[in-house]
């Protein structure tokens, strides 16, 4: 599904990703963790295609096309989301009226004839229960107001609306408490299928207690330094990243 | 050979008076004496003007007017169908006025005694109709007045009568027509009796775009006590019309005005003056302004409200979106009398440039003479937000939409005080489809 082949980036000349080469299957969650500044965020921005970052080498392919060559919407309409770190508030923005539009868009350029009236509203019914997203909530302005465990479950929300292929989590633990947190790895864990994959980036084990992942990456200094299975997650919340960062200077001495 | 403007403006005041010797009252005479003398002293307003300071009419005065409109049809039914005007097919009584003259037979009105219409003319020998005409306004910062009280023709008054309230709004539809540029002074008087409630629309078109028209209109508002009148202006139309909207709103104790002015894309001259006097106690005015301009196009809105008593409040909120070459004025003074105690006045502008080329010019003018009061004011400039633009990127949204989306979000803290259903549509659709047909010009 996604191929990341020595993938150099970084924004205003600095160099923060480093040769990233990851490959994601259909089906499949990634976990990717790391220190902060290591480059976790960098790489959803640019997989979601920021354009103040700028890609210096290296290739990302999503389902055979070329990623890189798309802009923002086509990737989104193409499969791609992004579960923001700190997502934006709009008011005066519906929520609702925003994800109609982005629904039609985005089955308008799959081919797909748009949802009926009653269709969308069955759908936000139901991915709202599957979010536990309250309805007061969806029917308001984009994201005002909210809290910052509302703005992260209303990213969860989206992403259940909108059915994308690859969704990238940026670091949507953070800042929830547990119950959220129980909420947002329910509604993840409903979503997978064999058909869709998801890469979670996180600071902490915390969540892959609730979202089993197959493959856990360490990034670190703009380059995957170590994959695993999820052990490798427990072993980092036991050990800390500076176990790694000694282990590959062992490695290259 | 051009005659030159101000001999123009002299021939037609003496003719005016010729003709007013027989039909003009001598009080109409002596009033239009007193304010050709004060134009001829004070001659249009320069950029040394300070109310005038951004905005310069030298351009608008340029053309070679004739100031008694030349006709270039008579079946307006079908101009009107042809041409359009912005806010046609709203739900309401619709009143026609060509060239500032009011036309009963295009026109509708409520067939119960709710209401009054007349003619300037019709009715300026009335005791209150001459007082209002009589009240000394500030010529000097716009001479315009002036010229407007020494030469004015064609005009309506409307009054709507004690305890009275309208069903529907009243929409008053100026439409210019002239074969000659055509440099046009009406009057206009909306009085709401004791306890009335009602909605007055305006909207502006000229007809005949071949011709440039120049319209300098004074509007008399008068809201008594305990009556409720909402104003709309909505000013989108021919790149040949110029507006010169001057309003003088006096409000008595309890009373509540609010005024919405929205200007897009079309007009290339649009000057609104808007004065609120507040003549007593417990007295609520919101003024929301929305200017969203291209091109070549200048929009000024000068506001005055003017606290003379304790427990009011008014509420300005102007939002500008400017694109284009396009240039936009706000000046917002708000005077707070020493006896105005408990006053809450708040002032609000904000604006976002699309261009490089457009230019806002703000100003919050605040003299406060009172000590227990609130009173607070704001102004920024700024651009889009590109976070929230990639936002709604990110969720498959293109660029032009994203654009729209956010400039009607930008607008919808104006929009959504807007308590006419049929006008917030209308005015949000205008926005998106000024924003899809036009966001990617410079």
């Amino acid at each position: 599904m996604l191929k990341i082949k020595d993938l150099h980036a970084g924004v205003e000349g600095n160099n923060i990703l480093k040769g990233i080469n990851l490959e994601v299957k259909p089906g499949e969650i990634h976990a990717i963790m790391g220190p902060n500044g290591s480059g976790k965020s960098s790489l959803a921005s640019v997989l979601a295609g920021k354009d103040n970052y700028e890609v210096t080498s290296g290739s990302i392919e999503f389902e055979g096309k070329d990623l890189l060559d798309m802009d923002p919407e086509i990737r989104a309409r193409e499969g791609i989301f992004l579960a923001f770190q700190y997502p934006v508030e709009i008011p005066g923005v519906s929520n609702l009226g925003f994800l109609k539009t982005a629904i039609k868009d985005v089955r308008e350029h799959r081919g797909l004839p748009p949802l009926s009236a009653k269709e969308f509203l069955q759908r936000t019914r139901e991915k709202q229960q599957l979010v536990e997203f309250d309805t007061q909530l969806a029917n308001r302005s984009l994201n005002e107001g909210f809290s910052g465990g509302e703005k992260k479950r209303n990213e969860i929300f989206q992403l259940a609306m909108l059915e994308p292929k690859l969704s990238i989590l940026d670091e949507t633990d953070s800042g929830l408490d547990i119950d959220a947190l129980r909420i947002v790895a329910n509604g993840v864990n409903k979503l997978r299928s064999e058909n869709n994959a998801f890469i979670i980036i996180t600071h902490y084990q915390r969540l892959l207690d609730y979202i089993v992942p197959d493959v856990v990456h360490v990034l670190a200094n703009g380059q995957i330094v170590k994959s695993g299975g999820k052990e490798l997650a427990l072993e980092l919340e036991e050990k800390g990243y500076d176990w790694i960062k000694e282990d590959i200077l062992n490695k290259t001495v | 050979m051009e005659i030159d403007l101000k001999d123009q403006i002299k021939n037609k005041f003496e003719s005016l008076c010729a003709i007013g010797q027989s039909s003009e009252g001598d009080s109409i005479q002596k009033l239009r004496g007193k304010a050709f003398a004060t134009f001829e002293q004070l001659g249009f307003p320069t950029i040394k003007n300070e109310d005038w300071k951004y905005t310069n009419v030298k351009p608008i005065l340029k053309d070679n007017f004739s100031f008694t409109p030349i006709p270039t049809t008579s079946s307006y039914e079908e101009a009107i169908k042809d041409k359009g005007y912005f806010g046609q097919g709203l739900d309401a009584y619709t009143l026609i006025l060509i060239n500032g003259i009011y036309q009963p037979q295009w026109s509708n009105i409520p067939s119960d005694d709710s209401i009054s219409i007349a003619a300037v003319e019709d009715v300026w020998d009335q005791v209150a109709i001459d007082e209002i005409l009589n009240k000394d306004r500030n010529n000097k910062s716009n001479p315009f007045i002036a010229l407007n009280t020494a030469l004015f023709q064609g005009g309506i008054v409307i009054q709507i009568k004690k305890n009275k309230v309208l069903d529907k709004p009243i929409h008053l539809v100026h439409l210019g027509d002239s074969s000659e540029h055509y440099f046009q002074q009406s009057k206009n008087i909306f009085i709401a009796e004791f306890g009335s409630q009602a909605e007055i629309i305006e909207s502006f078109e000229n007809l005949n775009t071949e011709s440039h028209l120049l319209r300098n209109a004074v509007t008399e508002i008068r809201v008594a006590a305990n009556a409720k009148l909402q104003h709309y202006k909505l000013q989108k139309g021919d790149a040949s019309l110029r507006l010169i909207e001057h309003t003088e709103v006096e409000q008595e104790g309890d009373s509540q005005y609010n005024n919405y002015t929205f200007t897009l894309p079309g007009y290339s001259f649009v000057r609104n003056n808007l004065n609120l006097a507040l003549e007593g106690s417990n007295i609520d005015s919101h003024m929301y302004g929305l200017y969203l301009t291209n091109d070549h196009q200048l929009v000024d809105n000068h506001t005055l409200v003017d606290h003379q008593e304790p427990h009011c409040e008014s509420n300005q909120m102007y939002k500008g979106i400017m694109m284009g070459h396009s240039r936009a004025i706000f000046n917002g003074k708000v005077y707070v009398h020493p006896i105005a105690q408990k006053t809450n006045a708040f002032q609000q502008n904000n604006n976002i440039l699309f261009s490089d080329f457009a230019t806002i010019y703000s100003k919050p003018q605040l003299e406060i003479f009172a000590d227990d009061v609130k009173c607070s004011h704001g102004s920024t400039i700024g651009q889009l937000d590109p976070d929230a633009l990639f936002y709604l990127k990110a969720r498959g949204i293109n660029e032009e939409d994203g654009r729209s989306m956010l400039v009607n979000a930008f607008a919808f803290d104006v929009t959504e005080k807007i308590e006419n259903l049929e006008i917030k549509d209308l005015l949000n659709e205008a926005i998106s489809q000024t924003m899809l047909g036009k966001a990617l010009l410079v």
